[in-house]
């Protein structure tokens, strides 16, 4: 917020400017929002979706209380009282559909918002701790969901608990006791659903607390932009409010109509039915699958299929944690200068590839495995690795990226692509 | 060399995979994997239409009666409706006097006490009992049935793949596996026909299934309103009961998403209009570089904002 074309913030009313010198919290929201947080006057409605995020996170986190008011977490008790809730409760439905669909929703939002910042080099300095900052939070909203998914026990969430932990077995000797160590058993049950249950409610505070830090460490620097050019001074740059504000806020709206669409007319489509028949330890179900929003790395987990000198299970595990891990790596794998896609052709194919290749992993991680469906899924796998370790830091050194625009005013006054290089 | 180690991981994970996808194809060249009969003779489920089907849907209260009335008199023998409470019939059309005349009657009665002694007893079921269970417990349920469990069916319209659609296919679909043919013509192979006190049905995904066809024969109901109780209407009608009991506030549902709907549609208009006014005045004052205009009206700045510069 050091800004040199920032408005300082000078109150008038007698009363702010009391309060400004005792609790400076008018100045906080005028440099987070106001005329003192210029923002790059480019952005286009990729940009939207961080602010989207923040209020999933506010419904996820009003409907989560709302429901927990309702919820015993206790293995004989926690479907009848989600039932309960769902029938006999005032609204009832609508909060823990809302809540449900509410968790999908993030997800869509994050994963735009995660692809955006890999086509327009988010991840580059000088934002490169936003970047890492907003991987800790989507680690954290995995977490989140996984339990959160585990609550209402069903057989998809007893099943789902039981292979997620089991993923840590895969590791010799100090696997198995680890496994227990987390679900306090030797399967999930009772202490399993109680640890559940208050971890799923205390994450979603530190998912708050860490967007605060990823969005501090934004104002820093600034908003990027589709360019990928420098704020050279004023001129470039719009106050927040009310140009921000006002395309978020139609935006918002809109987005909110998809997700009560979905949520009144379609609130089971994004889950398995097999979640409406209570946990039976003793009766598996024919195919386990997580929610859709894990599908690629299930796909990536699924696709190691050869112990070679490691278990193959081990391989599948490593690779999983292994291929959000490696996103931590991006701001030096990919060295470009040039940040956004939109200058760099080669980059650009890469990217759309990419981005068709973890469609392919969600498809091949969804339903059950066919020899064909997990032949398909190898390769979108290695193509996954090889696109981020091999690929990027090969392509930042072989392209030749297009002429970047002189500034951000340059581009939206002769906006067609890479071709502003006169001045005038 | 952080982008050597990386990279060197890059290619150990892709080699592995290769290796795991040769391994795969060249299994599945070696051993083709056999096509299981399930497979072969599973179908799927019939099409379905019923009056709640869609966005606007809503229930048709005649045929949830008559569904409740097919639970009631033959589903009710073996399987329960835990989560569903007699008072929530009201929503069926049922008064409050039927209610307590439902209650009072059905056959199976609440698990008690004996007041007087406290031994286990059982008394007439009130209108805020949920259903009670034919069963006692899992075991007695078993033994009653081959060791087969007949599941709850209060939520079974949505722990199903294709919900009343597919619980409407499996009381129609019963056959006998000596004479069924599947779609290539081909006869149901010996390991693959129901062995005993099972029973063939192709929409069931097993083909084989412990529960005998519940409902055979044309009037085994008789409907108070005159509806014709055929197996194919008797079976239609317990499956829109059951999308009921397994979704009692559908309507309420889409009724609130409808004017949800519309409230939201209406406000992103607004506010698109909104945003536009302002985008055209900023950009407007950016663009010149002048003075920030004041007040412009709005029908001005919008037409200038659309047709030069966004």
């Amino acid at each position: 917020m050091s800004f040199a074309w920032a408005k300082p913030y000078e109150p008038k009313h007698p009363a702010m400017r009391w309060l400004d010198s005792r609790l400076p919290l008018p100045r906080l929201i005028y440099n987070a929002t106001g005329p003192g947080y210029p923002v790059p006057r480019n952005l286009n409605y990729w940009w939207n979706f961080g602010s989207l995020a923040g209020l999933f996170l506010m419904i996820q986190i009003l409907t989560g209380i709302t429901l927990a008011m309702w919820f015993y977490a206790t293995a004989d008790g926690a479907f009848a009282s989600v039932e309960h809730l769902m029938r006999d409760v005032n609204a009832g439905w609508l909060i823990r559909y809302a809540h449900m669909n509410g968790a999908s929703f993030f997800f869509i939002v994050v994963y735009i918002h995660i692809f955006r910042g890999l086509y327009f080099g988010s991840y580059k300095p000088p934002r490169e701790l936003v970047w890492m900052l907003g991987l800790v939070i989507y680690l954290l909203m995995m977490a989140t969901a996984f339990m959160g998914y585990v609550l209402p026990w069903g057989q998809m969430s007893y099943w789902g608990a039981q292979v997620i932990t089991g993923f840590f077995s895969a590791f010799p000797l100090i696997g198995e006791p680890i496994r227990q160590w987390l679900l306090g058993g030797y399967a999930p049950d009772q202490a399993a659903i109680s640890r559940f249950f208050s971890l799923h409610y205390l994450l979603p505070f530190v998912i708050a607390a860490v967007v605060i830090l990823h969005i501090w460490a934004l104002h820093i620097q600034g908003s990027g932009n589709p360019t990928g050019v420098d704020v050279k001074d004023e001129k470039d740059t719009v106050p927040f409010h009310p140009y921000y504000t006002a395309k978020d806020g139609w935006f918002v709206a809109a987005f909110l109509l998809a997700y009560a669409i979905v949520t009144f007319f379609a609130p089971n489509y994004l889950g398995h039915p097999d979640n409406y028949i209570q946990a039976n330890a003793l009766a598996t179900p024919a195919h386990i699958v997580p929610e859709w929003y894990f599908w690629p790395f299930y796909a990536i987990l699924k696709s190691f299929t050869v112990d070679f000198i490691l278990p193959a299970k081990l391989w599948g595990v490593l690779a999983m944690f292994g291929s959000i891990l490696l996103l931590f790596f991006l701001p030096w794998l990919d060295r470009s200068p040039v940040r956004s896609g939109r200058y760099r052709p080669l980059f650009r194919t890469f990217f759309l590839l990419l981005v068709v290749d973890v469609l392919v992993l969600g498809w091949a991680g969804g339903a059950a495995p066919t020899p064909f469906r997990v032949a398909i899924g190898q390769i979108a796998a290695a193509y996954y690795f090889l696109h981020f370790l091999v690929i990027l830091p090969l392509v930042s050194k072989l392209e030749t990226p297009l002429p970047l625009p002189m500034s951000i005013t340059d581009s939206v006054l002769k906006p067609k692509r890479g071709s502003v290089v006169t001045a005038g | 060399m952080l982008r050597f180690i990386l990279g060197f991981i890059g290619l150990v994970f892709a080699g592995v995979l290769l290796i795991s996808l040769i391994g795969g194809v060249s299994d599945y060249y070696r051993h083709p994997p056999a096509v299981l009969a399930a497979e072969e003779f599973h179908v799927e489920h019939k099409h379905l239409k019923l009056a709640s089907d869609g966005p606007f849907g809503k229930f048709d209260r005649a045929q949830l009666q008559r569904g409740f009335q097919v639970y009631g008199e033959v589903c009710a023998a073996c399987h329960s409706l835990s989560f569903v409470a007699f008072r929530d019939l009201k929503d069926l059309g049922y008064n409050e006097a039927e209610i307590k005349k439902i209650a009072s009657d059905w056959k199976t009665q609440v698990p008690s006490i004996n007041p007087d002694t406290g031994e286990a007893a059982t008394r007439k079921a009130l209108p805020s009992d949920h259903f009670p269970a034919p069963f006692a417990n899992e075991t007695a349920a078993r033994a009653a049935n081959n060791n087969a469990l007949p599941p709850d069916l209060s939520l079974m319209t949505k722990a199903r793949e294709g919900g009343a659609a597919y619980v409407y296919s499996l009381l129609t679909g019963y056959r006998d596996a000596n004479t069924y043919k599947n779609e290539e013509g081909e006869a149901v192979p010996a390991d693959a026909r129901p062995a005993a006190n099972l029973h063939f049905n192709p929409y069931f995904a097993n083909l084989n299934l412990a529960m005998p066809p519940p409902l055979t024969s044309e009037g085994q109901v008789s409907y108070a309103d005159g509806t014709k109780p055929t197996v194919d209407q008797m079976a239609k009608d317990v499956s829109a009961f059951l999308v009921w009991t397994a979704e009692p506030n559908l309507e309420r549902r889409h009724a609130v998403g409808l004017s949800v709907s519309i409230f939201l549609l209406v406000a992103s208009i607004l506010a698109f209009l909104a945003y536009q006014n302002i985008s055209a005045e900023t950009k407007l004052s950016k663009a010149g570089g002048a003075p920030e205009p004041k007040k412009q009206p709005a029908k001005k700045t919008r037409a200038k904002g659309n047709a030069g510069i966004s």
